[in-house]
């Protein structure tokens, strides 16, 4: 059997309300105060494509322990920071398969979450690799004032497929292509170009994905009484429940778009969907999902007895109940859309060594470290001789990951004279309960949230945008656990 | 074990520039004022120096690097010039290279000078880590400063004897009131303004829990020591000053990658402190100690210095800061001259300006600011964070 194994969604704790864009910018564009209601997920400024695929990757990688032998990582997103440099290859690195994993990207149309997803059960289908990772990110940068602006929110998805232990079936596929040029961006361009929506909604959404529906039920002698539930995209949220209606599915069947909580994921929001909804299946309960841009792809999946017992560690509540407010402005910012004032520090950026980058990958984008193995003490960066003043054994060292482990706060600060695109720059020294110490950026808290001693956990960030030479890095963070 | 350095160097002069803002100089300037002093002082000729060490720290916005600009600036006639950095620490380092060249026997007469130029970098606070750390740091170090790396001490110092943070940011401004006071005296000082405790709780934080009057100012500076044999520095002038001890500590990593430092001390200064009693015959720095000369950086870094230098019972600082203790009035002045809060800090210079007013005062010549018979003076320079440090502690007598 060929199927998912695993999954888990990611969202970014910030929100914005879209009453908040609407007084800020409707002024510009009157029409989209129709879209001024509920509020939408907002990336930290630390975060990317990238980043959230890695976190809903951590999510539903956290339910099951999975073979350490060859597998892949496909990743997809219309946001990725990279043109060139596998965006897929930074997300094996952090996940710890760089050595183990085949990686893609999958880009182009919000399709791609979907076309990754036909890949690797293809993939595994084929007989070459076992089990896989499928995943999605995706960071919204959209134009002040458009509906996109309204409409679009960030989010990340994964699915882990394999060939044992399936908790929902593959069933079968369907994937039209069609040059549906809208949106449209050029490369090199941050923002698309649009044609009209009344197009984009009756010609595009509208007629592409009922048509195809009914396609993949009258192949398959289906009819939509079938299935549990009917996952699809459209990020205008009044025409949404129309387009099941269209295929012939009941309010009930119709899988909540959250596009009232995050807004369209774009890439990641199908996978988000399927995540969502696999929460909520029961054994033998059928799910069609499609995904949609340039084209339709279809997935069918079945529960089997075992999505009981699967569960990310966060589930899709407690990512919708983890928010802070953003204001307008701080989101334009984070996106650098706005140009805002950082004085001279904030100009400052050392050269990225990308030589240094490399030979020490493993420390910096999957934070291993090494362990001595005649005291047992865990230390990073890695070392060559021991720490330990009584020990220092030399090149007795063993390669020890410290990504996953538990850690808490052992000083902090919070830095306004630090340049931070969210000051203060909060950081501090954290210790690990296994042993080991690291002096640490902390994100998606509060200054007033953290005490000495309270627990944290890692999370893999970008940790600058040198806008100037085009290069992101990543590194960890810690996040305290508030609660 | 070596026997060290004690009574086999003496200072026979030196320079120190007003620090400041100095916009209308650079630090060529700033060099040729603090080494004509120091010069002057010594009552020698320049052509006399055998050998000379440079301590500069950003070299990026400042003299640039290696010895040649020392040499150049002074017109040193071809002699061994060295150019040394450790960070925040940098000044005494070159003073100990000057101190190690005398005692090797290698040469008569060394001169020691520091000095940085820090208003050139267009922003407050000294200029960015981000570069300076090494290139594997620029990805795993968070984009830290100095006020937080010292912040993080304050935390856990707080933490560890259950303050609250309002009580250590009282105890914490009593510190900078007590250098503001001194430093008011002083015509070399950056800051002569004294101040009040309500200011200093009310002041923006710059890293929580530290505020703007926690942390030392940036400046532009040099200062500068010649140094010698015992005997020529008694042949020159009857008032010679002797180097006792000095010593250098840097850590190991363990406070970084262990969790063994708690986080309250700076382990490079104890183990120095240690060491420099060692040298210097000291059995109860307490009771010997005559006068400090701190690295103030931040009034935290002041406070736990007290305690690391054995002066005060660990978890106890706090009480003699409220006795008075450090006050130029009380038993142990420390900052006599303002120190780093009323100087500022430019890198280079700052080691060599408090061995020029523990010098100053152990000679009589500390004018207003003179305390009643010094017997040791004790200067104490601090580089990197209480993470990561480098740390040098000197006594003087006479």
């Amino acid at each position: 059997m060929v199927g998912i194994v695993a999954f888990g969604a990611y969202l970014p704790r910030y929100r914005l309300e879209r009453k908040e864009i609407a007084k800020a910018i409707s002024w510009i564009n009157p029409p989209t105060l129709g879209f001024a209601s509920g509020e939408k997920t907002v990336a930290n400024y630390d975060e990317d494509a990238i980043t959230l695929a890695v976190a809903a990757s951590r999510n539903a990688l956290s339910s099951i322990s999975l073979p350490d032998e060859k597998m892949f990582i496909y990743a997809a997103s219309t946001s990725f920071p990279y043109a060139e440099r596998l965006n897929a290859a930074i997300i094996s690195e952090a996940l710890g398969y760089g050595e183990v994993s085949s990686t893609a990207d999958f880009s182009g149309s919000s399709r791609a979450g979907t076309a990754a997803l036909i890949a690797g059960l293809n993939a595994i289908q084929s007989g070459d690799t076992s089990w896989g990772i499928v995943t999605a990110g995706e960071v919204r940068k959209t134009k002040p004032g458009s509906t996109d602006e309204f409409l679009q929110g960030d989010g990340g998805a994964t699915v882990v497929l394999g060939r044992e232990k399936v908790i929902a079936s593959f069933r079968g596929s369907l994937s039209i292509s069609g040059d549906f040029p809208s949106p449209l961006r050029e490369s090199s361009k941050s923002f698309p170009r649009l044609w009209e929506e009344r197009w984009i909604r009756d010609e595009g959404f509208m007629k592409i994905i009922p048509s195809a529906v009914k396609s993949y039920l009258a192949r398959h002698d289906l009819s939509p009484s079938n299935f549990r539930f009917l996952i699809y995209p459209c990020h205008y949220p009044r025409e949404h429940g129309i387009i099941g209606k269209m295929a012939g599915f009941s309010d009930e069947q119709i899988f909540n778009p959250l596009l009232v909580q995050v807004g369209d994921t774009g890439a990641a929001h199908t996978l988000v969907l399927l995540a969502a909804a696999l929460e909520e299946c029961q054994p033998a309960d059928e799910i069609l999902l499609v995904g949609y841009g340039s084209g339709v792809d279809l997935l069918h999946f079945k529960a089997t007895e075992l999505i009981r017992e699967i569960r990310p560690v966060r589930s899709l509540e407690s990512l919708l109940l983890r928010k802070a407010p953003i204001s307008y402005q701080k989101f334009l910012a984070f996106r650098e859309v706005l140009e805002v004032e950082t004085g001279l520090r904030g100009e400052f950026q050392a050269e990225t060594p990308l030589s240094v980058m490399w030979r020490n990958r493993k420390a910096i984008l999957g934070l291993v470290g090494s362990r001595c193995l005649r005291c047992g003490v865990p230390q990073f960066p890695p070392q060559r001789i021991c720490v330990i003043a009584e020990c220092q054994a030399v090149d007795a060292m063993e390669p020890y990951n410290f990504s996953k482990k538990k850690a808490v706060v052992f000083s902090y600060t919070g830095d306004n004279l630090a340049f931070s695109y969210d000051p203060p720059q909060i950081y501090g020294l954290i210790d690990f309960e296994e042993g080991g110490r690291m002096m640490l950026d902390f994100t998606d808290c509060a200054l007033e949230d953290l005490k000495v001693g309270m627990g944290v956990e890692l999370s893999f960030r970008r940790k600058y945008h040198d806008r100037h030479r085009g290069i992101h890095t990543y590194f960890w963070k810690a996040i305290p656990m508030v609660n | 074990m070596a026997s060290g350095i004690r009574d086999r160097i003496a200072i026979v002069g030196m320079g120190c520039t007003k620090f400041g803002e100095r916009w209308d100089v650079g630090a060529g300037d700033l060099m040729v004022e603090a080494f004509q002093e120091a010069l002057e002082d010594a009552g020698i000729e320049k052509k006399e120096i055998e050998a000379a060490w440079l301590g500069t720290c950003f070299d990026e916005i400042n003299v640039g690097k290696s010895a040649i600009p020392l040499a150049q600036c002074l017109k040193l006639q071809n002699i061994p010039v060295t150019r040394v950095e450790n960070f925040c620490a940098t000044g005494t380092e070159a003073f100990r290279g000057a101190c190690y060249a005398v005692a090797s026997g290698a040469v008569k007469i060394a001169l020691a000078l520091g000095v940085e130029k820090l208003k050139d970098t267009g922003y407050g606070g000294l200029p960015d880590f981000g570069s300076a750390m090494g290139t594997l740091n620029r990805f795993i170090l968070p984009n830290f400063t100095a006020p937080g790396g010292f912040a993080l001490m304050a935390t856990r110092y707080f933490a560890k004897y259950g303050i609250s943070p309002e009580e250590g940011k009282r105890a914490l401004a009593r510190i900078s009131c007590k250098s503001h006071r001194a430093g008011a005296l002083n015509p070399k000082a950056h800051l002569r303004k004294e101040i009040t405790e309500d200011q200093v709780l009310k002041a923006p934080i710059i890293a929580w829990p530290l505020g703007l009057f926690d942390c030392c100012g940036v400046s532009d500076g040099a200062a500068a020591a010649i140094v010698t044999t015992p005997e020529i520095a008694r042949s020159l002038r009857k008032d010679p000053v002797m180097v006792k001890a000095l010593q250098v500590a840097a850590t190991s990593g363990e406070e970084l990658y262990t969790t063994r430092w708690d986080g309250t001390y700076l382990k490079t200064t104890t183990e120095a402190a240690i060491r420099a009693y060692k040298e210097a015959g000291i059995q109860k720095p307490r009771e010997e100690i005559s006068i400090l000369e701190v690295h103030d950086c931040f009034s935290i870094t002041e406070l736990v210095t007290y305690e690391d230098l054995q002066i005060s019972e660990r978890g106890r600082a706090i009480h003699d800061i409220n006795d008075g203790l450090f006050e130029l009035t009380g038993k142990i002045p420390c900052q006599s001259d303002g120190g780093l809060k009323c100087f500022g800090h430019p890198i280079g210079a700052s080691g060599l300006r408090m061995i020029y007013e523990v010098y100053k005062q152990l000679q009589g010549k500390a004018g207003p600011r003179q305390i009643q018979n010094p017997r040791f003076g004790l200067t104490h320079n601090l580089g990197g964070i209480p993470a990561f440090s480098v740390c040098s502690v000197a006594i003087f007598g006479l």
